[in-house]
């Protein structure tokens, strides 16, 4: 087809569809990441650490603010998502390349060659002894990195969608559970010599905290508080996961709660197109899920028999076994592929094909959930949208043109699908009256 | 046996689909246009670069071989109904058993000078969607001509790419021969707040070209000129059934059909697009040229020729849209003026992008149909109480059921109702909230 859309990977955005004031923005938020990469790799900063990181990260929320402001503002709210499929960064031009590498190697950095993030560690030395009490480190800066662009690009989110009450309250929800829970209560514990503790993480995403040796560093300190999160751990995967999954499915966590999601709804979401729609992608995630699920857990267990057999009768073996998938699973999965590879796998390939948690969610939610997407009568035209759109690869259009309801374990309730119908075919909704047979309801 | 069906468009697609579930008939889809059948309705978001023009495919790949339906892109030059063959413009001859014409529609032009003009086009085939491609680099200006949902599409496409546009509608206001005046007043107010230049009242008188025989002016009525690169042509469509003249099918606009959608031939049905019923149902039109009347089409007439003769019978009337960024849809009968006998009941958001109304009639106050704005109701529940004949207070006490709009959304049936009461002297109330549970049990409430 000779299109205008077919060479753009050099442009960032087809020329015509670039307002001066969104270069202008991008070159703001350029300067912003320009001194941090330049700290990071001369380990020295122009003014102190402090003012350093303040002004960078200052520019690039001005930049993300700037940028949406000229793509929005001038027109009435709505879906837009114009010129979508002809930026670079999110359709795997070069500029998405560009990203993905420099994600990539920042997480390889993260997890195995921490010396290399001296320059930037530095940088973040005030805040973290504000902060905790204590220097910073590679997960330090990590996590402020991380809760910065949840925070900013979920502003940017909720612009977007400020015609849409589902989605603001959505994403109010994800951004204050990873700020609160996911970063400023964690070293407030830290500073006050506590556990540093995350509280909406549970195994099995945070694999650890059912591990005996988490469970007796917990308990050893002998407070209350230690005992208090152990059961907290152990309440919220037995008993608060299924019963929210029951009644509100997945999503309660996925899309609400779960800094995973968080990032991938904030950050991420310029990639949710990219995510593969077809049937063998499907395919591929059934057997991988399950395979992490499998894999987590029978490490948790032999851990268990090791330590009450004290190693009688494993050895190393299981401590070996826990290795290798906190390497080949907790870091190169989730971290490296999951995020490093947004631009090129989606914003979600850690949630779809890899986490464990989403695997028992996904399981509640296909079989004892009263969650499901309606579809409406027969106004389905087929356009494609949905699909397009769904950041877990679920061929929406399918079901909607059948008027069948969707009841797919890997939904993770983002609610965009239904926002970007054009003819308000989709609903997000709960209901008990027909749960057992929600799968098998055919209308029209 | 074999079954040809001409056109993959989604009443040609659904026929063959339908076909293999009731049968193991050989099926060949025959297309000029293209091998993937894509969904037409998405032309305008490939445009403005929401999904690629893959993301439009109704299926797969692997789905038309798993099903065996053989897909031929060719364009068919003509029938030989007494041969049972195809002239296909790649030099073959194709024979059929059975034949389904299902080869939609084309544009229309009403000998504008200068409709054939470089940079004059219709909106309906994916080819239409390459010429707008091919004119719209450096584009400083496009008119539209027509006010129609496939003339606001356009405008929203050249919109959604920085390129001005103008916008002739013929009618005092936008496409208000199908909506109410009010909803039609609330389209034209936002197609302003848009920025787009809508001229109403004003029709094409001639369209002026360059040296290349490019179009760089429309003159209009008033005798105003507008230069412009671009020309959208869109008038409503009319059947695309040239091929047909010499096949010996009767035809008159379209290809007529009697009620199990059978041509003068035997063994040649038409649907969607191109079919002309010779006996409309009661308050239809012969000609439907909307998706769902043409997917419906695609499955009955599949049953028939698998042994099941089923007569076609559209379901209550229903249609969507999306003008820029207030979506529409309506169930049952809404009129663009409402007739004697009907009374409508009308709500609109203060902030004028809103609406619902409900149409009854007078005397029995039985309910007639619904138009929203900007708001989502349940297909299914309006159709069970249309098809039900249930009276307006009913449907007001209960229209929660109806609500189709997501979660934490204001719901505006409250509104309504207090409107109604403050009309009429009743004291309703509307009895629950949006609830899924309320909505299965009186969906399967016999």
């Amino acid at each position: 087809m000779n299109t205008a859309t077919t060479d753009t990977s050099l442009a960032l955005v087809q020329t015509p569809l670039m307002r001066t004031s969104q270069k202008l923005s991008i070159a703001v938020g350029g300067i912003g990441l320009l001194i941090i990469l330049f700290t990071w790799v001369t380990r020295h900063s122009f003014a102190s650490p402090g003012i350093t990181l303040s002004v960078a990260l200052l520019l690039m929320a001005v930049s993300v603010g700037g940028y949406a402001y000229s793509e929005y503002a001038h027109l009435p709210e709505g879906i837009k998502n114009n010129g979508v499929m002809f930026r670079s960064l999110s359709n795997r031009g070069i500029v998405a390349y560009l990203t993905g590498i420099l994600l990539t190697g920042f997480y390889v950095c993260l997890y195995w060659y921490s010396e290399y993030l001296t320059g930037l560690i530095q940088l973040f030395d005030p805040l973290s002894q504000f902060m905790r009490h204590k220097a910073a480190d590679q997960w330090f800066v990590y996590g402020s990195f991380y809760t910065f662009g949840v925070l900013v690009l979920g502003a940017k989110f909720i612009y977007k969608y400020r015609h849409n009450r589902y989605q603001i309250i959505r994403t109010i929800s994800v951004m204050f559970f990873q700020l609160m829970f996911a970063f400023l209560i964690p070293a407030w514990m830290l500073m006050m010599n506590q556990p540093e503790f995350y509280f909406t993480y549970f195994w099995p995403l945070k694999y650890d905290y059912l591990f005996p040796s988490t469970i007796s560093w917990l308990t050893s300190s002998g407070t209350h508080l230690g005992i208090f999160l152990v059961f907290w751990g152990a309440m919220m995967t037995l008993i608060a996961t299924p019963t929210l999954t029951y009644f509100f499915g997945k999503r309660w966590y996925c899309s609400w709660v779960c800094g995973c999601g968080a990032l991938a709804e904030t950050t991420g979401d310029s990639f949710r197109t990219l995510s593969d729609k077809s049937l063998r992608a499907w395919k591929i995630e059934r057997y991988l899920i399950y395979s992490v699920l499998v894999f987590i857990t029978i490490t948790t267990i032999l851990l268990w028999v090791n330590s009450y057999m004290q190693g009688g009768l494993l050895g190393t073996f299981s401590l070996s076994v826990s290795k290798t998938y906190s390497f080949l699973i907790g870091s190169m999965f989730s971290g490296v592929i999951g995020t490093g590879f947004y631009p090129i796998l989606g914003n979600r390939s850690w949630c779809r094909f890899g986490c464990p948690q989403a695997a028992i969610l996904g399981i509640i939610q296909k079989y004892f959930s009263r969650f499901r997407i309606t579809t409406n009568g027969g106004q389905c035209i087929g356009c494609g949208n949905c699909s397009t759109y769904c950041e877990m690869g679920i061929d929406v259009k399918a079901y909607a043109q059948r008027g069948q309801d969707i009841v797919r374990a890997s939904c993770v309730g983002c609610g965009i699908c239904s926002a970007v119908c054009p003819r308000g075919v989709l609903r997000l909704e709960n209901g008990s009256a027909d749960i057992f047979d929600r799968t098998t309801i055919t209308k029209l | 046996m074999r079954i040809v069906i001409i056109g993959n468009g989604i009443a040609g697609t659904n026929a063959a689909r339908h076909i293999r579930k009731n049968s193991e008939h050989e099926i060949i889809m025959v297309s000029e246009e293209t091998l993937r059948p894509f969904s037409r309705t998405a032309l305008m978001y490939v445009y403005m670069g929401h999904v690629k023009q893959e993301n439009t495919e109704m299926y797969e790949d692997w789905f038309w071989e798993k099903n065996r339906i053989n897909r031929v892109q060719s364009k068919v030059l003509s029938v030989d109904t007494a041969g049972k063959s195809l002239q296909l413009s790649n030099g073959n001859t194709l024979t059929y058993d059975a034949l389904v014409i299902a080869t939609g529609s084309k544009s229309n032009k009403f000998g504008w000078p200068g409709q054939d003009a470089k940079g004059v086009q219709g909106l309906y085939h994916l080819q239409d969607l390459e010429g707008m491609e091919r004119y719209s680099p450096g584009l400083q200006h496009a008119v539209i001509v027509g006010g129609g949902l496939i003339g606001i599409e356009m405008a929203e496409m050249f919109h959604s790419r920085h390129i001005p546009v103008t916008f002739l509608v013929r009618e005092k206001s936008f496409w208000d021969l199908v909506l109410p005046a009010e909803e039609s007043a609330m389209i034209n107010r936002h197609i302003h707040e848009h920025g787009i230049d809508l001229r109403l009242e004003t029709e094409l008188k001639e369209i002026q070209t360059d040296a290349d025989g490019r179009a760089n002016a429309v003159i209009t009525n008033k005798d105003e000129k507008i230069a412009c690169g671009f020309v959208g042509l869109t008038v409503g469509v009319s059947p695309n059934i040239d091929f047909l003249k010499d096949s010996g099918i009767e035809i008159q606009r379209g290809v007529l059909v009697d009620e199990h959608l059978r041509t003068s031939v035997p063994d040649v049905y038409a649907i969607g697009d191109c079919a002309q019923l010779r006996q409309p149902q009661p308050g239809r039109r012969p000609i439907e040229a909307i998706w769902y009347t043409g997917r419906m089409m695609g499955q009955t007439v599949a049953r028939t020729i698998c042994g099941q003769t089923t007569e076609y019978i559209p379901r209550l009337w229903f249609n969507s849209a999306k003008f820029l960024d207030i979506e529409y849809q309506v169930y049952g009968d809404i009129p663009g003026r409402t007739p004697e006998g009907i009374t409508s009941l009308y709500w609109e958001h203060p902030n004028g992008k809103k609406a619902i109304r409900i149409n009854y009639e007078t005397e029995s106050k039985t309910v007639t149909g619904f138009n929203l704005m900007g708001i989502r109701y349940r297909h299914e529940v309006c159709e069970k109480w249309l098809l039900g004949k249930t009276k307006l207070e009913e449907v007001l006490q209960n229209l929660s059921l109806a609500n189709f709009d997501p979660e934490f959304f204001d719901a505006y049936e409250s509104a309504l109702v207090q409107q109604y009461n403050q009309l009429n002297n009743t004291n309703l109330t509307v009895k629950s909230k949006r609830n899924l549970n309320l909505v299965t049990r009186f969906l399967q409430r016999s």
